[in-house]
């Protein structure tokens, strides 16, 4: 089979992008997506032609690295599925598809469809964690867990961190990572101290970064790889409503070593 | 010739680990903040330590080449990890992961490395449930274990089909809260491209910011390299694409050797490769043979048939003929080579008649479509996914891959090479899962070398170092490290050759593949040394890269690490050839026992078993850089001396 290719080159920030359009050598069906991008850069490459800049690493849909927009959606046709597990026999011979990166103003660009997802790592940083100290955890089973909590907890905890659900919505919200993050610590036990502390760093950060409002239409969902669900979003709200509620705690008067 | 004393504490083998933490010297709560150390690399190892450093008060400075910290490939890990914990009540302990893993081994670790594993394997647990890690649970709120990789008890924790990712996002966690409170200063998009020495030690890092092309230099009291394996110099592996070896090809280039480099792992179950443009093969769990047959026809001219028309009788289900006792859950190593040799037989499965059946029919008819379906669902999914095949239709094909390299920069019992101020922890160092690593004990050796080992002994090493006394960015070996990296980087986009550098890891690849693979032996690892001078020499004068140093440049990053994979090829193989033994995931076909030995004789194995050769080869072959890749590297040998355990002939039977 052979494809075209509408690409988005772009040296970088500071110059403008445009598509261009590049014909495919002969190709696999059991390629994947980005296997046929990597045959496409090495015509490009043997040519003289600067390869088409994409990211990727693990290959195997768990390193949340991958991105891309293919023709409209972000992660490609397959629901559940990130770019890196998307074959070309998802595709016809002589189709033509429109390769873009993952747009947003907190998702500056950095090359082609490279782009820049550190405001995720910033969010996280506001507060996704437990604090616990190396050396300090109780046994683990001190600390029973009831399955269907826990279970509910890991099915949050499955994102991998892509930004697709940005890249879908038409407000660039980051709702659905944000939520999935919050929901997965709030729903465990061990979150519990710090959970209305944590829902309402994050959520600061997160309009912080630019990061726009969630419009309920759930094109987040739809797109996301690991299929984390709209209602992690409404649990994010509800616990950062009690964490406006409560207000900051009171500041501690005097202390000190005794 | 560099020294390679092992520094293990004398002592009974259960007591050397609390006793070292009493002798190592500590470093004063109000003089911690003034020592600075690197540590390049956050996947489990990189990150547990960052985060463990920075709660005891030093100034940690973390790089990765990646976008975030949270993508290294400790990410992919699906199986779980293992811990003594005992839970399952079925008759485990500290001594008995200790003895599982020596052996798993095959004798070729370091004994009192592996039995602190083991003990630290308890805390890591409840650390991880601590940070909020979802493991898998029981009704009754407690956690979850199965048994994994041929182990006898169920000591192995998991959180679906990734607990690698679930505690990886536990480490990064940890790392997160410690950057928000300034503890750790994080570089991303960060690779490091030499290591720099003063004075015999290691007080820094040349890093290049992959965004700008921008060359800086670091300084610190300590760097540690947790940086990953270097299963990518086969091209094919279930590695992530950029995983890489650059780190510790450039400090073993500054002197740090390099410790067992044969030491490889090819995992049994992973999707056959289909065709020239694959990236990656993709690893299928080892949890699917708890309840999958591997099998293949026992008749070549079956092996075009499609396999529901093959009548039982004429199926060899191998691994239950040839290890009755652990049957389809035989080790890895023993796994991967059954399939090579029903394969090479001409009993091979697919278009290209590498793979074998893995089929769950049976416990489809036992269990039932839908328990199949909630334990391994997922899987099902991927496989379906990659090969457009149903498995619950049909057997599932599956072939061995390069899925870990055992060996790595070698590294004595404080996890410090032997550069002083070098630490080395996780897949990058060489030290705890000998000749074969055992299953859910990766994610165990990194969190451990983490969390708890290096924060322990880092110590002894500073309290040795006056932090006023750190060499600045200015001094000379900063300078000449600098231009090292700036004439590479030159030399590289200089050069208008044909070809580009992603066609020489291919051709590297195979290489390596037919001659350092599953089986090998002296004739193949000499032609292998020789073609990949060649490829080196060729590399050199054809290699084309475009682009620019001050920009973002893919191009540029690969150039730079094939062309050390392909120094690290030549290593490996010179590595495999000194080696006259076969051990673990080391098979050399000339050490094999054959009907006359006297073990064959005396019924104690099988002919065609490996054959490890103690008396010669017990030992760590740590190489030492002669100064140019093109002279022969220099032998260091650590001898392994086993105060417990008896060395014994590994049997699966």
């Amino acid at each position: 089979m052979k494809v075209t290719l509408k690409v988005w080159r772009q040296k970088n920030r500071n110059s403008p992008g445009s598509f261009k359009t590049y014909e495919s050598p002969e190709l696999n069906e059991n390629m994947s997506f980005l296997e046929m991008l990597d045959v496409v850069n090495e015509q490009l490459a043997n040519r003289g032609e600067e390869p088409i800049a994409f990211d990727h690493d693990c290959r195997e849909g768990i390193c949340g690295t991958c991105s891309l927009v293919i023709d409209g959606k972000p992660h490609g046709p397959h629901k559940g599925i990130a770019t890196c597990q998307t074959y070309m026999r998802s595709f016809k011979s002589g189709d033509e598809i429109v390769v873009e990166p993952f747009r947003a103003k907190a998702f500056p660009l950095v090359k082609d469809l490279v782009c820049d997802r550190k405001s995720f790592d910033r969010i996280q940083q506001a507060g996704g964690f437990i604090t616990v100290r190396t050396g300090a955890a109780p046994d683990a089973n001190s600390i029973p867990v009831p399955k269907p909590d826990s279970d509910l907890a890991m099915d949050a905890a499955q994102c991998i961190g892509c930004g697709a659900c940005v890249a879908a919505c038409k407000n660039a919200s980051a709702m659905l990572f944000v939520s999935a993050k919050i929901s997965h610590l709030g729903l465990m036990p061990q979150g519990q101290p710090e959970r209305y502390k944590r829902a309402k760093a994050m959520v600061e950060q997160m309009d912080e970064e630019g990061f726009g409002a969630c419009t309920v239409t759930g094109s987040c969902e739809a797109v996301c790889p690991k299929e984390i669900s709209l209602d992690f979003i409404a649990r994010m709200n509800r616990d950062y409503g009690v964490a406006l509620l409560k207000g900051d705690p009171k500041a501690i008067k005097g202390g000190g070593a005794g | 010739m560099a020294t390679l004393n092992s520094n293990v504490p004398s002592g009974p083998l259960a007591e050397k680990w609390e006793h070292h933490k009493f002798y190592t010297k500590l470093i004063n709560p109000a003089n911690k903040r003034k020592y600075k150390i690197i540590v390049v690399g956050a996947g489990l190892a990189g990150a547990s330590a960052s985060a463990t450093l920075a709660e005891l008060g030093y100034e940690v400075h973390n790089f990765v080449f990646h976008d975030s910290p949270r993508r290294a490939h400790s990410v992919a890990a699906q199986g779980g990890i293992n811990a003594a914990k005992n839970y399952q009540n079925d008759g485990d302990s500290v001594h008995r992961l200790f003895y599982d893993t020596i052996k798993g081994g095959d004798f070729r670790a370091r004994e009192a490395n592996v039995h602190r594993l083991a003990e630290v394997s308890v805390n890591i647990i409840d650390q991880c449930a601590a940070q909020g890690v979802p493991f898998a649970r029981e009704y009754g709120g407690l956690l979850d274990n199965r048994s994994f990789g041929g182990a006898q008890v169920s000591r192995t924790f998991y959180a679906r089909g990734q607990t690698g990712q679930q505690l990886l996002l536990g480490a990064y966690s940890a790392l997160n809260r410690n950057i928000a409170n300034g503890g750790v200063k994080s570089y991303t998009h960060a690779e490091m491209l030499d290591l720099v020495v003063v004075d015999g030690h290691a007080k820094g890092i040349i890093v290049r910011d992959l965004q700008t092309g921008a060359i800086t230099r670091h300084n610190g009291d300590a760097v540690v390299l947790a940086t990953g394996g270097y299963g990518n110099v086969y091209n094919l592996s279930t590695y992530a694409r950029g995983a890489n070896v650059t780190a510790s090809w450039r400090a073993y280039k500054r002197g740090a050797c390099f410790g067992n480099p044969c030491y490889t792992q090819i995992h049994p179950t992973c999707i056959p490769v289909s065709g020239d443009y694959q990236s990656k093969l993709t690893l299928m769990s080892e949890s699917l043979r708890n309840d999958g047959r591997v099998w293949v026809p026992k008749r070549k001219e079956d092996c075009g048939k499609k396999p529901a028309d093959i009548a039982e009788g004429d199926r060899d289900y191998y691994l239950e003929r040839m290890y009755s006792a652990f049957g389809n859950l035989a080790p890895r190593d023993i796994a991967s080579r059954a399939a090579k040799t029903v394969c090479d037989e001409g009993r091979g499965v697919g278009e290209t008649g590498l793979g074998v059946y893995l089929d769950f029919s049976a416990a489809i008819q036992r269990l039932g479509e839908s328990k199949v379906r909630e334990r391994y669902g997922n899987l099902f999914a991927m496989y379906q996914e990659i090969t457009n095949e149903n498995a619950y239709q049909t057997p599932m094909r599956i072939y061995p891959a390069v899925h870990y390299t055992m060996g790595g920069l070698w590294v004595d019992y404080n996890l410090m090479s032997n550069v002083p101020g070098l630490f080395v922890l996780g897949e990058a160092n060489f030290s705890d899962h000998g000749a074969n690593r055992l299953g859910a004990s990766a994610l165990m050796q990194g969190l451990s070398d983490g969390y708890f080992v290096l924060p322990a002994t880092i110590s002894g090493y500073l309290s040795s170092q006056n932090p006023g006394k750190r060499p600045a960015t200015d001094s000379g070996s900063f300078k000449e490290a600098e231009e090292n990296v700036q004439t590479m980087t030159k030399r590289l986009l200089g050069n208008r050759g044909k070809r580009t550098p992603d066609s020489f890891h291919k051709e590297l690849g195979k290489l390596m593949w037919e001659h350092c693979g599953m089986a090998r032996t002296a004739p193949s690892l000499e032609k292998g040394i020789k073609a990949i001078g060649n490829l080196r020499e060729a590399y050199w004068k054809e290699v084309n890269v475009l682009g620019e140093s001050n920009d973002w440049n893919q191009s540029l990053e690969r150039a730079g690490r094939i062309a050390d994979f392909i120094e690290l090829g030549e290593l490996m193989c010179r590595d495999a050839l000194m080696r006259e033994e076969s051990c673990g995931g080391h098979f050399r076909e000339e050490y094999q026992y054959t009907p006359d030995d006297p073990e064959t004789k005396q019924g104690l194995v099988n002919p065609g078993d490996v054959k490890r050769r103690d008396d010669q080869f017990a030992f760590v072959a740590g190489w030492e850089y002669a100064g140019t890749p093109d002279k022969a590297p220099i032998l260091n040998k650590e001898p392994l001396v086993y105060e417990e355990v008896k060395m014994s002939t590994r049997s699966y039977k």
